[in-house]
């Protein structure tokens, strides 16, 4: 197998303020073949997006403490300079954020802002950018583009500016893509439309991908391979499929029971008990414990280790080997 | 944008002709008797109707009030009931000494302001922040006619560099733009009216730079790869619109003259007339100069507006 494009070890993000220090993310270990999709799901606070912004360095300097190694294209992210960080960002690695309302400049046209970020990487004249420009919204079919270029943000909907926001982080020609929650504030039917779009682009253009999500539906559309997170930890990753067949952790057979799936519908869904932990405190074992219904004396006294009943898969739960007479 | 400018004007009319009609009332709301400072005070009931009559004192408000607007629309204020001079002449005169000052301190305090502000709102906390913002307090709180006064001891009395007061060689006679040394007598008072609007304006930019820089376009920009200059740059365009209203009415302001300010440096401005015309309780010019400077607020207004929906293309809709 060729070298991973991203490989993450152990990486640590901890939010250091007077009063706390916020474990956001705890030990995260993955890595991403070039052309792969990742997808790390996980609920509100089990440190997903905080994962991926580290990935480019956009965490507060003052407020986050990194510790680990992240390697993207073999380079040593966390010990870039200003400069290196400024050609990995939009060159090598691009990101799409959650709120297309939020994340574009109110105040310039969505083309001056793609003509700026490609003048940034790749130099050349203002007219070569715009027809680039040009190009990119008919890539992300924006219809009757060459208008669109001179619309502000606020002139377009919510679909049509997350495809301007994904021109502009194609517009480098990234070979990741980093996609924080990218559909969870569009209307359904214009979330299936910007998701297909995503695959198509992202096997098109062979760009290795991390996905960040909540929603199980568009994790199965769009993975390779699942990476559960819980409490700032991963949980369990492995093929897609396999995941949705054959869940290992408790918390990843909770998500699934707690989904709509046919039941009837007078029937309550299975929501897991409970509320995840305060990040602020840990408890010393497993963080998903004092929800687990299987929990034993020995989830409560160490976080447990990984352990991988089949190759490609992982899971950090104590019955995992035991409970899978299948893989073992 | 030129609809847009239309609309605007639209707007612009009604608030002038209700800036016209304060004024011309806010005078028959204040205590006293403009006739008063006139007429002798043994005059007989006959000549107190006569002057009132020639004056135009004795008819019913409104008509006065239309007489009143219809010589103002062809620039017609009247006559100073202290000096006898057309209020025209007596506002035109005192507004342009007072532009003479504004001239200078507009762009003095608007850019220092400006700068102070954004450098603070892009390091929120640091200890530049915190020395700019001191000094941004330090400028809205000082009387500054007492720092003027200070000025005036420290550069005039004490080290004898700079004038004390009046507008050149002539005293407070005429400014004269083409002589250097008129330069000195604008050194003190310029600086003395600068103070207030340096403070003000430097607050609302860091309080607009340090909210812009918080939104979360910013880290879009970042994730870009733009340089942290690129980036302030849109952050400062974003925060433009809101400091732009600030700094109109701080125009207003300063064409406005200072009172206390102009008193100090004895400059025959626009806050001199009016402290002059209350004393003496001189209606016209009383009038002929609220009405201007309210008609200068009304258009820095339209002015700010424009650029505003100009910077900020959001809004233009509304």
């Amino acid at each position: 197998m060729s070298s991973p494009l991203v490989e993450v070890q152990d990486l640590n993000v901890r939010f250091v303020t007077r009063e706390s220090t916020a474990h956001a993310v705890n030990g995260v270990t993955f890595s991403v073949q070039p052309g792969e999709v990742l997808c790390i799901l996980g609920e509100s606070g089990s440190g997903k997006s905080v994962t991926l912004r580290a990935l480019m360095r956009l965490l507060p300097a003052n407020k986050a403490r990194i510790s680990g190694s992240i390697k993207v294209d073999g380079q040593d992210v966390l010990a870039l300079d200003a400069a290196g960080l400024s050609r990995l960002r939009g060159g090598l690695v691009s990101m799409i954020f959650q709120e297309p309302m939020t994340a574009l400049d109110p105040v310039y046209t969505i083309g001056d802002q793609i003509v700026e970020t490609i003048r940034r990487h790749k130099g050349g004249t203002k007219a070569a950018a715009r027809a680039r420009a040009l190009e990119l919204l008919e890539l992300v079919k924006i219809p009757s583009a060459a208008q669109r270029l001179d619309n502000y943000p606020h002139e377009l909907s919510g679909g049509l500016r997350q495809r301007a926001m994904i021109a502009m982080a194609l517009s480098c020609g990234p070979r990741l893509l980093l996609a924080d929650e990218p559909t969870t504030a569009l209307d359904a039917t214009v979330q299936i439309q910007v998701l297909i779009l995503l695959r198509k682009l992202q096997a098109d253009l062979g760009m290795g991908t991390i996905f960040v999500t909540h929603d199980l539906g568009v994790a199965s559309e769009i993975a390779d391979r699942i990476a559960v997170m819980y409490a700032g930890r991963i949980i369990e990753e492995g093929p897609v499929a396999d995941i949705l067949a054959n869940p290992l952790h408790p918390y990843t057979r909770g998500l699934m029971a707690s989904t709509v799936h046919g039941q009837s519908r007078d029937r309550d869904i299975d929501a897991i008990p409970g509320s995840p932990p305060d990040l602020r405190q840990l408890p010393p074992g497993c963080a998903f414990a004092p929800r687990c219904a299987q929990a034993s004396g020995d989830c409560l006294t160490a976080p447990p280790e990984p352990r991988y009943p089949a190759p490609g898969r992982m899971a950090r739960c104590v019955q995992v080997s035991a409970k899978t007479p299948e893989f073992a | 944008m030129i609809n847009l400018f239309l609309r605007r004007l639209m707007y612009a009319v009604p608030i002038a002709f209700g800036v016209s009609v304060v004024c011309f009332s806010l005078v028959y709301l204040a205590p006293g008797d403009p006739l008063q400072t006139i007429l002798p005070s043994d005059a007989s009931a006959d000549t107190i109707a006569m002057v009132k009559a020639a004056y135009g004192f004795d008819k019913p408000l409104p008509i006065q009030f239309l007489k009143w607007l219809g010589r103002v629309m062809v620039g017609d204020f009247g006559q100073s009931i202290a000096t006898r001079r057309p209020v025209v002449l007596e506002v035109t005169g005192a507004l342009y000494n007072t532009s003479v000052l504004a001239l200078f301190a507009v762009p003095i305090a608007f850019s220092t302001g400006f700068s102070m502000g954004a450098i603070a709102g892009c390091f929120p906390g640091k200890w530049i922040d915190r020395v700019l913002t001191g000094s941004a307090v330090l400028g809205v709180s000082l009387p500054n006619y007492w720092f003027g006064i200070v000025l005036v001891i420290f550069f005039a009395v004490e080290a004898m560099v700079l004038p004390a007061t009046g507008m050149g060689a002539n005293g407070s006679d005429q400014f004269n733009f083409l002589r250097w040394s008129d330069a000195r007598y604008l050194v003190l008072p310029v600086i003395t009216l600068s103070m207030v609007p340096i403070g003000i304006i430097a607050r609302t930019t860091r309080a607009a730079v340090a909210e812009v820089m918080n939104q979360d376009f910013v880290i879009t920009l970042r994730a870009k790869g733009l340089s942290e200059t690129a980036v302030i740059r849109h952050v400062l365009k974003n925060a433009l619109p809101q400091v732009l209203a600030v700094m109109g009415l701080q125009f207003g302001y300063l064409m406005g003259g200072s009172i206390l300010v102009e008193t100090v440096f004895t400059w025959p401005g626009s806050g001199f007339l009016l402290s002059k015309a209350i004393i003496n309780r001189d209606v016209p010019v009383l009038q002929g100069t609220i009405l201007m400077l309210a008609l200068i607020f009304v258009a820095t207004n339209l002015l700010v507006d424009l650029m505003q929906s100009w910077i900020d293309p959001r809004i233009r809709r509304t």
